[in-house]
């Protein structure tokens, strides 16, 4: 009956309300889409909010530098004529006295100390030295008696690098982090032996992690093989073994490797009674008792010690899916079991390797309290120096320009690591 | 009979909660110090007293980073009313606007009485702490003086327990190098001399164990995990009779400086953290505080009501005066960033 009526003259389908039906689907779909879509929303809104926003604001952080624009506005103003050949003119230094005692009142002089100071080691307490005494002048001219509070007023490159900062946004902490600096006329130069470590710790960041990774490739990948062939009965029970500490706190576990490491810990004592320590000092290898505790040393063993089951169970979750057979087949076919494992099994399991090495190695770039427990200070990684910066230093500035470096140094890894294995490539299981 | 009972418990209960309503509302102060034997010292003498008085107050500890009071105070997030600070924090705090400048007429306080006082306007003094080494007798001989027993590893083989910041150890490495006491902060002043310090540390940087709390020094004495340490002179002795520890304490160049109560700016709970800092700079609560730590009280009027059997250990008897430094607080306000950041590329490299 409906159909009679569905099929008018003009030979277009319609729905029971008489909407032709490609409009009642397309309406239906799109009802249907903006369910599903609804139930993506709360996860998207929580990407957005804890980790999109968060990146955005460091990014912007790493280059946003208020301090000297918002506090020195008219000196600001009165240096952009200024060719920076030779000291500035009389108004600047008029307009800089009657900004700081501006920043004086609202107690705002060390913040441009502090900044003045990242880029001219020692100026913070002179800036705020004049901050105290700039009181005093009340009329022109200003230039000499400026000079004549701090003769730092007199050198060519504090007004320079005043002009440099005198934009809301800077390349200064990006640019220092890679142990870089902008010089006087602007050019780009290394930083003074003395300040130059972060290109040092980004090594050594990206060093520790490589090692921790293959450590726990060496040390996983025999034991995955072993839990994936081994009868399910033995295998669970070895997986407990496996999955245990993986389960227990990574805080926890550190503290035990302190304990365990400290001088005179058990490791010491351990290495004393077999004979170890005897022997290692026969060597030469040391001198007295080994020092474990606070060392390179200690932070790998801990690391690759937490980061095992992270680069094991992708491993594992590959092998097993791998058939017996392909062994059987290439034995059969007269391959030694070497030359079997290494041309048939392990190709196959190469998958899991990229896995679980990226896996590891991305987590270990972002490792802080391992370290920082069971390390000395020239075992810290760029984590522990983001969290000295916001906590110690309270420069916002470096520790969103130390998360950049991290955040493109892990970026070209990835870059690299897709073109070499392939992300399609890699599996979890 | 029962009924009245039960009612007469009823209106008791509701009469203690609403009290406890009271105290709660906008006075529960957070009072943050430098933890282990001194904040427990503090309790004693301060907290639970003022607690008892029917006040509410939450502790948190610090290890005197000025960088997180610094960062509550510009994000306009005071989430600690009362602060526990040293010389050096006070006075960069009070210069770039961190601390409250306090009314001493409000605090009702006399300023005349506390010795120092008049360093700064945004800070009332507490106690005279000194910072010192040990050793633990048993192990270790009386060495000749600090500096033999901090830069000898010849002679005193093994690890030091230093404090992971420059104040003091810089002093004290150019003292070591043969810098007069006199002029160290004349040299330290210049590059070149801050390079000397660093060099001379540069000799025992690795047999260096670095604390960042306070109560570490003693812990790592105590383990053995090294021949001497550093700490405050209360956390020595609070080890030595407390915990029965054979330490000893060097008082050779002792470094005395003072702690200081302060108001971050910017707190909700002012009157609040006023009425505690006046409540804690009473003579009574003060002499009472040398009972459980050898801390001298800043408060003159505190000193007749004194433990007699302290006054030894306190940092300034004449017997541990004999060589003594005294560090210069208003050095450590200017330049204080610029060394610790010096320090911290240092400790990294």
């Amino acid at each position: 009956m409906s159909t009679a009526q569905a099929l008018p003259h003009d030979g277009v389908m319609r729905a029971a309300d008489g909407t032709p039906l490609k409009v009642a689907l397309a309406r239906a779909e799109r009802r249907e889409r903006l369910k599903a879509l609804g139930l993506v929303v709360p996860l998207f809104a929580f990407i957005v909010l804890s980790f999109v926003v968060p990146i955005l604001v460091m990014l912007y952080n790493a280059v946003y530098d208020p301090d000297v624009s918002e506090n020195m506005p008219l000196t600001v103003q009165s240096l952009k004529a200024w060719d920076g050949k030779e000291l500035p003119p009389e108004e600047v230094f008029a307009a800089f006295v009657t900004d700081m005692k501006a920043a004086q009142q609202n107690k705002q002089v060390a913040l441009i100390g502090k900044r003045l100071n990242y880029e001219i080691s020692g100026i913070r307490s002179k800036v705020i030295a004049t901050g105290r005494k700039v009181g005093a002048l009340t009329e022109g001219p200003y230039k000499d008696a400026v000079i004549g509070i701090d003769k730092v007023w007199g050198d060519v490159d504090t007004w320079a690098t005043i002009k440099r900062s005198s934009s809301s946004y800077t390349p200064f902490y990006v640019l220092s982090m890679l142990d870089l600096r902008q010089s006087a006329d602007g050019s780009v130069e290394q930083v003074p032996a003395d300040r130059a470590i972060y290109k040092s710790i980004l090594v050594r960041t990206l060093g520790i992690s490589l090692l921790v990774t293959l450590m726990t490739l060496l040390l996983g990948y025999p034991v995955a093989y072993l839990l994936a062939t081994s009868p399910m009965k033995t295998a669970s029970i070895l997986m407990m073994f496996v999955l245990l500490p993986f389960w227990t706190s990574l805080l926890m576990r550190t503290t035990a490797w302190m304990v365990l490491m400290q001088d005179g810990g058990v490791f010491t004592q351990m290495l004393h009674y077999t004979g170890l320590t005897f022997l290692m000092n026969m060597l030469g290898v040391i001198d007295g008792q080994p020092e474990l505790f606070k060392t390179r040393f200690a932070t790998i063993v801990a690391m690759t010690h937490i980061q095992l089951p992270f680069t094991l169970l992708p491993i594992y979750s590959v092998m097993k899916t791998i058939s017996p057979n392909y062994m059987r087949a290439a034995k059969s076919l007269g391959g030694t079991p070497f030359y079997c494992f290494l041309r048939v099994y392990m190709p196959q399991t190469l998958p899991g390797v990229a896995a679980g090495c990226l896996l590891t190695f991305i987590l270990c770039l972002g490792y802080y309290i391992t370290p920082a427990l069971v390390g000395g200070p020239t075992d810290q990684m760029i984590s522990g120096f983001i969290e000295r910066a916001i906590n110690s230093e309270n420069n916002w500035g470096k520790a969103s320009a130390l998360g950049v470096i991290l955040l493109i140094a892990t970026l070209i890894l990835y870059y690299v690591y897709n073109k070499l294995v392939g992300i399609d490539r890699m599996k979890l299981g | 009979m029962k009924k009245f009972a039960t009612l007469l418990g009823v209106a008791l209960m509701a009469g203690t909660a609403l009290g406890a309503v009271k105290a709660y509302a906008g006075d529960e102060l957070t009072i943050t110090s430098w933890g282990g034997a001194y904040q427990e010292s503090q309790r004693k003498a301060f907290f639970e007293p003022y607690i008892a008085a029917g006040n509410k107050i939450t502790e948190a500890e610090y290890n005197g980073e000025i960088a997180k009071i610094r960062a509550m105070v510009e994000a306009n997030a005071v989430t600690w009313d009362v602060v526990d600070v040293d010389t050096q924090t006070i006075l960069a705090g009070c210069a770039e606007g961190t601390f409250e400048t306090l009314d001493w007429g409000k605090l009702g306080l006399d300023r005349s009485q506390f010795i120092g006082a008049d360093i700064t306007d945004c800070a009332v003094p507490n106690i005279l702490y000194s910072t010192v080494a040990a050793y633990d007798t048993t192990k270790t001989q009386a060495p000749a003086g600090l500096f033999e027993a901090l830069f000898d590893t010849a002679k005193y083989p093994g690890k030091r327990a230093l404090q992971k910041s420059p104040f003091v150890n810089l002093e004290w490495a150019l003292m070591a190098d043969g810098v007069a006491p006199a002029d160290v902060y004349k040299v330290l002043g210049t590059p070149e001399g801050v390079d000397r310090a660093f060099k001379k540390l540069d000799t025992i940087k690795k047999d260096v164990v670095w604390w960042e709390s306070g109560s570490q020094g003693p812990q790592l004495l105590a383990d053995g995990q090294v021949v001497f340490a550093t700490s405050w002179n209360g956390r020595f002795y609070n080890a030595i009779k407390t915990d029965k520890k054979p330490f000893a304490i060097i008082w050779d160049y002792q470094a005395p400086d003072y702690d200081w109560w302060a108001i971050p700016k910017g707190t909700p709970k002012m009157d609040a953290a006023y009425r505690f800092i006046t409540f804690a700079s009473q003579p009574k609560p003060m002499a009472e505080q040398t009972k459980y730590i050898s801390y001298g009280p800043a408060n003159k009027a505190a000193a007749p009501e004194i433990d007699p059997a302290i006054l030894p250990d306190l940092p300034s008897a004449p017997d541990n005066l004999k060589t003594v430094f005294y560090p210069d607080p208003q050095f450590w306000g200017d330049k204080g960033d610029e060394l610790r950041e010096r320090f911290n590329a240092w400790l990294a490299q």
